[in-house]
């Protein structure tokens, strides 16, 4: 019984490194990403196509590794209320769509890699999706991404969320099974969108 | 200063007394609190009377008759305590009927209180802030403002109650009882301030994380000081003056404050926040949280989650010079 206890004990321990916060994690720069272009809140440039390739756009700032916040549960919950306070639920609601488009299904219409998702929401899409960047910080943006992404289930299970604050209106984060991403990316936004 | 009496500039600061009553309104409440404290005392004090002068008798009568039997119940004595204790019932009816009637008497002589073409605020509840829009024909004459408002002294006042996410509920001690603030059914309170001062309000019906930080203040102005703040407040914000405020201002409409407040007379149009087109007039930040000072209000604007986690607030990181720009801007708010 006693060698049972300790077992567990020390079994238990296997969960303090389930993940470390670093505690500057909200306050990096405000910089912005260079080369992107400073907008103001409006849709972002209509008729550019979106570009295949991770664009010089909107790489991550210096000594941001790319899509630093996908392994924390903290920073995930930290975009999921941006999402709200930034009015995201204004447009694609809790994630099953709006005015824009749905974000918790597999469909991407930029694709769902961070580095594109990062893109669409700093310098918006042109089919009514407004640019963030310069707006708020980075770092932010970079938590928008991994709630973003961990709504389709996109991320590891034990970063997504299992709750919210608000009513629940659809099965949480945590309990999206996680689907392969068709990335539409390299169409170019046709005139049916928004749908 | 010692202990004692910083703890009582303390109470004095933030209290808030139903007693100590500033308004019609209140004091008919108070009346109403003050019966029945004197009636529930007086029947308080003859229970105890009688319980203690039972517990004598009995104990010396006891003393008297432990030679007989315990207990002797003769039909005539058994029918007077009857009879008694039917009294008494008939006596609690009565009384609680006239608590009754001078509850119903309070609520009419309450809603007398009314007046035509006075004052008409509307006021409505966030999580956890508080918006005010004073309401006039002429839509370029309303002015809105948060978490503090101005009455005149001596009028009644119309406040409409509006919420846009869950319940809460205003109380304003000195001045009023509680009245809710419903999602999607408007609800109404007229209130009236009899002395010039500042009577805190403060959300009643638990609301969240921060509803113990959702303050209103309230503050009564005779009434040519209240109509030059009215008229003070219609002015659209007031442009920066040197270059350091010009740099703030650039910094507030094409950072992130403009996504979410509203500063009239600029781009700045967001309705999610609290307006701040006046905010260095008002005596506190965040809903009363926070006096309005300068490093209070760089420090609320770095990092609002730590002040009051959960407000829907994120932090900003600015540079020292932006910070200090913006400080600069909003400081010649007016
Ligand atoms: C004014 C409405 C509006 C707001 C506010 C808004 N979006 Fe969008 N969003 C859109 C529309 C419309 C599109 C589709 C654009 C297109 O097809 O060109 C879109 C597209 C996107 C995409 C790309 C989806 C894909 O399939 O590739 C992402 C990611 C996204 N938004 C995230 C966000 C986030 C995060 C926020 C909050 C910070 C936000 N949006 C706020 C309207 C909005
Ligand atoms: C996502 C929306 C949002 C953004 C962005 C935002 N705020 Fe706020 N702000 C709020 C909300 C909501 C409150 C009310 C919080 C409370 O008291 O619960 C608030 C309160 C305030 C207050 C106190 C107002 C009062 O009447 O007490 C000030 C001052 C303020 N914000 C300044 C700023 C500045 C400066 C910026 C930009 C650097 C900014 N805010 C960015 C939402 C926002
Ligand atoms: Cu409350």
């Amino acid at each position: 019984m006693k060698v049972l206890t300790c077992l567990m004990l020390v079994l238990a321990l296997a969960g303090c490194t389930r993940e470390r916060r670093k505690p500057t994690d909200v306050a990096p720069s405000s910089a912005r990403p260079e080369g992107s272009p400073e907008s103001a809140l409006q849709p972002g440039p209509t008729g550019t196509p979106p570009s295949a390739e991770p664009s010089a756009v909107a790489l991550p700032a210096e000594g941001m590794p790319h899509a630093p916040y996908e392994q924390s549960a903290w920073a995930v919950s930290e975009g999921k209320r941006l999402y709200q306070w930034y009015n995201c639920v204004g447009c694609h609601a809790n994630g099953g769509g709006g005015m824009g488009p749905p974000l918790m299904d597999d469909k991407w219409i930029y694709g769902s890699d961070p580095i594109k998702v990062h893109q669409s929401i700093v310098d918006g899409r042109p089919n009514g999706m407004p640019a963030f960047g310069g707006k708020i910080p980075d770092s932010q943006i970079w938590q928008l991404v991994a709630y973003v992404r961990s709504m389709s289930g996109l991320l590891p299970k034990d970063v997504r969320q299992t709750r919210s604050d608000h009513m629940s209106v659809r099965p949480s984060e945590q309990a999206m099974r996680p689907a392969k991403p068709k990335n539409e990316a390299g169409t170019p936004p046709s005139a049916e969108r928004p749908g | 200063m010692n202990l004692l009496e910083r703890l009582q500039s303390l109470t004095e600061r933030f209290a808030q007394s139903a007693l100590e009553t500033a308004g019609p309104q209140a004091e008919r409440i108070a009346a109403l609190w003050w019966l029945f404290f004197w009636v529930c005392t007086i029947i308080f004090v003859l229970v105890v009377a009688a319980l203690v002068f039972a517990l004598y008798r009995g104990r010396a009568r006891s003393v008297e008759e432990s030679s007989g039997p315990a207990v002797t119940l003769d039909s005539g004595r058994e029918a007077g305590i009857h009879r008694k204790i039917f009294g008494l019932i008939v006596l609690t009816a009565i009384i609680l009927f006239a608590f009754l009637l001078a509850t119903e008497m309070t609520g009419r002589s309450l809603a007398s209180l009314t007046s035509s073409g006075g004052v008409t605020i509307e006021l409505t509840g966030y999580r956890w802030w508080w918006r005010a829009r004073y309401l006039d024909p002429a839509p370029e004459r309303i002015v809105v403002t948060a978490n503090e408002i101005h009455i005149p002294v001596g009028k009644p006042v119309l406040i409409n109650l509006y919420s846009r996410d869950v319940i809460h509920s205003l109380w304003v001690p000195e001045l009023h009882g509680k009245r809710d603030l419903i999602p999607g059914h408007p609800n109404a309170l007229w209130i009236q301030a009899d002395r010039p001062g500042r009577y805190d309000g403060q959300c009643a019906e638990f609301c969240g994380q921060q509803h113990a930080h959702m303050r209103l203040i309230v503050i009564a102005d005779p009434p040519d000081r209240f109509d030059a703040w009215l008229d003070a407040q219609r002015v659209t914000a007031q442009a920066p003056g040197d270059d350091t405020a010009k740099r703030g201002m650039e910094v507030f409409l094409t950072g992130s404050c403009a996504l979410c407040h509203a500063i009239q007379g600029t781009d700045a149009n967001g309705q999610v926040a609290p307006d701040l087109t006046h905010i260095a007039s008002r005596a506190t930040l965040a809903a009363g949280t926070l006096p309005n000072t300068p490093g209070h209000l760089a420090g609320w604007i770095v990092d609002p989650q730590h002040v009051k986690p959960g407000a829907a607030m994120p932090p900003n990181s600015l540079s020292a010079e932006d910070l200090q720009a913006l400080l600069a801007y909003l400081k010649g708010l007016r």
